[in-house]
């Protein structure tokens, strides 16, 4: 591939609350490439939406901590810019479209003023132009009726119509890097696929690169080109979306696709649960954090948290498993089935 | 929107007649009330009283007489001070105390909203503790004694302003601070709490990952939300303003109505006492009705309608 | 991204050991009970806890101090308008009174308004705002009309006719202060009642055959209690605050009765020769406002499930 966009090495991320610090991030990496779609996929808790609200440096400070780590984009620090210098990053270089369309726009703001400001603020730009450029906008994310909306207030608005109107915010300036944090989770799934389509319209077009933050595996599929699995504050496997779907190697992966239904599979196979919850965080386990709840977990999971282990060129996960000196270990039906179907269809 | 304020209308004609019709039958069982038979004034001024108000009349038509002068705004003639009309203390001291008034709820809500900004901008340091702090002096002390300590320490004491009296803005300030202590504390309490939780909503963090800089987020977008719940508490403030300017017009002998109201109190001057309840009755209905126009101008969501009341 | 330097293992380290559900179990947060995890809020409020102690000594003090005082509320010693001293420790009035038991003896009136009121409220603006919610329907629009024609009702107005119509005194001041004060209550029961009326667990108790009364028993009033006890702590201090104000303006419980009202009203006048006589009972007045005010706000704060983390 290309040249990444974004680096980030080995972010940490802490929140002092009054239980304790809190590590919410332990060491997170990936690289987001010109173009591409990037899922990080993992359960509420497991730090997907604090990475990347640390990448717009939202988390307000205290009791957000960035402790250590780089975010590189554009050659700069993200975490080294002053408040002022981050001003010019946000919605011009790195726009952020939220989860919940009914809440993330300002209520008492007409949706023109809401669309204009965002290019009033980056680009030398006059009112009328601006004007013409929302219409614009609006027409591309599939608002009919523009040049009555615009004059609009939010309750006016469905669901739908409103994250359009929050990704013809985020498309406003031309971004490079378009974070979507879960922005179909609060839609109906026929609405879920309209937006899918849009946003997939506006990547082809634009070559705008996209991290897309999901709990959801079929979002991912439809969407993603490469797939990053977090758990418990860190990514426990990243890969494209064939290596992560059809040759997973961490257990939490497995788990997850576990739980997801197939449409392929026979109707009596029933959907599995992961058992128990996730680690507290205030207090970290030192080996793998997936371990208590893994069935296939090791003696060297409870001891040792393992590093992460190349599967191919693109394909890497953090799991003991693939240490060289490491058994065949057994892996469930459910994921060899798929890999089978996989390997097959292609053979 | 039309059909919205009639109805509210009628809603605030059915509850002046409630007003009116209770103050009447409630003033009736009032002892030493005038419409009570065993009084001890000379039998002739007596007949000329009855004659006056219409005293030897049934209680119907009493109250019948009562609700039309009532509706044709004449608000009857004192008791205690002959050829004193309550009309014309209205008209005398209705402009002071409403200029007392606006001065207060001017300074109630510009201090207010200023101080609750303030304090939440700077949530959990000094700015916040020390806004905190005034704000529960102001709801703590209440507004008679505050009108005391500053008719001591400011005028009696150092001499700055004027003791007592209406002659001039320079004798408004004190009065109209104190009037405005505990509302301004209130004010800024719920500014500081809506301000926070504005602050910390969802379309504000979206309006700072635009790139829209600190104070631009603060003042274009989180103010005018945080501000709606302080344009609600204006109804009662203006009924905080009103009440309280009976005690505060005391203290500073200010000629306004809250004055006249509180003598007509002390003298069990009946009349006067119906007369301005039912002419303050209708300041503050209609100061409601005007906040829920307003309202609804601030906040697009709110659409005027008729049908229930409150809207919920 | 692979890590450079794998540690050596031995096979003993990938013997399949499975999952460990106590630990799971273990990790997983404490549950704390709901009161008891707003107890742990309200203690953390410096300035709640503040107000919880001010308002313990002040009832403390309205219990024992005017037992413990060598003077009588209305005993007048002939002493008049002695400044602070050793004798009178917060003075004299006019007629020789000692200033230091009078403003307990105020304090015992006083709270007693202000409790006395905040409890009739309770009590009808409970079962008013129980009956209309849980009723629904044209009982609850009925209800509410009422309750709405009330409160456009100017509050104080309403209370000051009351008093000229039944001559200041105790009680009157009491049924003056709740006839009007009950209506907020009445709002506040009602709508917490219809939002947990329409929660799902609700709904679920009901739909497993629960009665009505078992369902404001065990369901609906625990929740609502909450909302119901921050309204009732923040109505004490208002009808404190509206008792000594219409002592102000005269209507206040008559002498040799001291509330604080009275005794800041009587001391107004002697502001500049004897400023002890408004000064102490204005204290204990905006101490006890501040007390129960900040009571109320700290409870508020515990019990707002927002800050629940």
């Amino acid at each position: 591939m290309n040249e990444p966009v974004l680096q980030m090495k080995d972010l940490h991320v802490d929140f002092s609350t009054y239980a304790g610090t809190v590590n919410a991030v332990r060491g997170v990496s990936f690289d987001v490439y010109k173009g591409e779609t990037l899922a990080i996929v993992g359960e509420s808790g497991s730090g997907k939406s604090v990475t990347n609200q640390a990448i717009m440096k939202l988390l307000p400070q205290p009791p957000a901590i960035y402790s250590s780590g780089e975010i590189l984009f554009d050659g700069k620090n993200l975490l080294d810019l002053s408040e002022k210098q981050m001003e010019k990053v946000r919605g011009k270089d790195i726009s952020m479209i939220f989860q919940d369309p009914m809440t993330s726009l300002n209520p008492t703001m007409k949706i023109g003023k809401q669309i204009t400001e965002v290019m009033l603020k980056h680009q030398k730009i006059s009112k009328n132009d601006a004007k013409k450029r929302a219409l614009e906008l609006m027409k591309m994310v599939g608002i009919p009726m523009p040049e009555r909306r615009l004059n609009q207030y939010p309750h006016e608005f469905s669901g739908g119509m409103r994250q359009r109107v929050v990704i013809a915010i985020a498309l406003a300036a031309d971004p490079k890097l378009l974070i979507a944090d879960e922005p179909t989770t609060a839609l109906d799934v026929t609405i879920q696929a309209q937006i899918l389509d849009v946003m997939k319209e506006i990547q082809k077009s634009s070559q705008t690169s996209i991290i897309f933050i999901t709990h959801d595996l079929g979002v991912v599929a439809n969407v993603a080109d490469r797939v990053a699995v977090m758990y418990a504050g860190e990514i426990v496997e990243v890969g494209t979306v064939e290596d992560i779907f059809y040759n997973p190697q961490h257990p939490y992966t497995w788990g997850l696709l576990g739980s997801m239904p197939d449409l392929n599979e026979d109707r009596d196979q029933r959907l599995r649960t992961i058992e128990g919850s996730p680690p507290d965080l205030t207090d970290p386990p030192k080996g793998d954090a997936f371990a208590p709840r893994n069935p296939y977990a090791m003696k060297i999971d409870y001891e040792q948290n393992p590093p992460m282990f190349k599967v191919n060129d693109q394909h890497f996960a953090k799991t003991w498993r693939l240490h060289p000196d490491a058994p065949e270990t057994e892996i469930p039906d459910i994921i060899k089935n798929r890999y089978l179907q996989y390997t097959g269809g292609d053979n | 929107m039309v059909k919205y304020i009639g109805q509210r209308l009628i809603y605030i004609i059915i509850a002046l007649f409630i007003i009116i019709t209770a103050t009447f039958f409630l003033m009736r069982l009032a002892p030493g009330n005038p419409f009570a038979s065993e009084r001890t004034v000379p039998p002739a001024i007596q007949e000329s009283l009855n004659e006056k108000y219409g005293l030897d009349d049934p209680w119907y038509v009493q109250y019948g007489e009562y609700l039309v002068n009532t509706v044709q705004g004449d608000f009857g003639t004192s008791m205690k001070y002959r050829y004193r009309e309550t009309n014309d203390m209205i008209a005398e001291g209705f402009p002071i105390s409403m200029t007392l008034g606006l001065e207060a709820m001017f300074i109630a809500v510009g201090m207010g909203v200023l101080i609750g900004t303030i304090a939440a901008l700077f949530h959990n340091k000094w700015p916040d503790y020390l806004m905190s702090l005034i704000a529960v002096i102001g709801i703590s002390v209440p507004s008679f004694v505050m009108a005391s300590i500053l008719q001591y320490y400011l005028a009696l004491k150092a001499g700055w302003f004027p003791i007592a009296g209406w002659e001039g803005f320079i004798y408004s300030i004190l009065p109209a601070v104190a009037l405005a202590s505990t509302p301004m504390a209130f004010i800024a309490k719920l500014t500081r709490s809506s301000m926070l939780e504005e602050t910390n909503s969802e379309y504000v963090k979206m309006a700072k990952a635009k790139g829209i800089s600190k104070w631009v987020v603060v003042f274009k977008h989180a103010l005018r939300n945080a501000l709606l719940p302080v344009v609600t508490y204006l109804a009662p403030l203006t009924a905080g303003i009103i009440t309280g300017s009976f005690v505060i017009e005391e203290i500073f002998a200010i000629p306004g109505m809250g004055k006249y109201f509180v003598t007509s109190i002390t003298n069990r001057d009946y009349t006067v006492i119906m007369g301005t309840t039912v002419f303050y009755s209708i300041i503050l209905l209609l100061a409601v009705l005007l906040v829920d126009i307003l309202y609804s101008f601030i906040d697009p969501r709110i659409k005027l309608r008729g049908g229930k009341s409150g809207g919920k | 991204m692979a890590n450079k330097d794998i540690p050596k293992l031995n096979d003993s380290d990938f013997e399949v050991v499975g999952t460990r559900s106590d630990e799971t179990e273990i990790l997983a947060k404490k549950s704390i009970s709901f009161w008891g995890e707003v107890s742990r809020r309200f203690l953390r409020n410096k300035l709640a806890l503040v107000g919880f102690v001010t308002l313990f000594l002040i009832i403390l003090g309205a219990i024992f101090a005017p037992m413990i005082s060598e003077f009588s509320y209305r005993q007048q010693n002939g002493d008049y308008n002695v400044s602070p001293n050793g004798t009178y420790w917060f003075g004299t009035d006019d007629l020789g009174r000692d200033i230091f038991t009078r403003v307990w003896i105020g304090a015992r009136i006083s709270i007693f308004i202000g409790f006395a009121a905040a409890i009739i409220d309770l009590i009808i603006g409970v079962a008013w705002g129980a009956i209309a919610g849980l009723k629904g329907g044209r009982t609850d629009e009925i209800m509410m009309r009422i309750a709405d024609i009330l409160t456009a009702i100017p509050y104080l107005l309403v209370v000051i006719i009351l008093l000229v119509v039944m001559q200041p005194g105790l009680f009157p001041m009491i049924i003056a202060l709740s006839l009007t004060g009950w209506v907020n209550m009445a709002r506040i029961t009602r709508s917490e009642i219809l939002k947990l009326k329409n929660q799902e667990y609700v709904l679920a108790a009901r739909t497993l055959g629960a009665k009505n009364l078992h369902l404001i028993r065990k369901h609906l009033l625990p929740n609502a209690l909450g909302a119901i006890l921050v309204t009732m702590t923040l109505t004490i201090p208002n009808a404190i605050f509206t008792e000594a104000f219409l002592s102000y303006l005269g209507l206040g419980v008559p002498a040799p009765l001291a509330s604080w009202g009275t005794m800041a009203n009587d001391g107004y006048p002697a502001l500049a020769n004897a400023p002890w006589r408004l000064f102490f009972p204005a204290l204990f007045i905006s101490l006890t406002i501040f007390a129960f005010n900040s009571i109320g706000d700290g409870l508020r704060d515990a019990l707002d499930p927002k800050l629940r983390k």
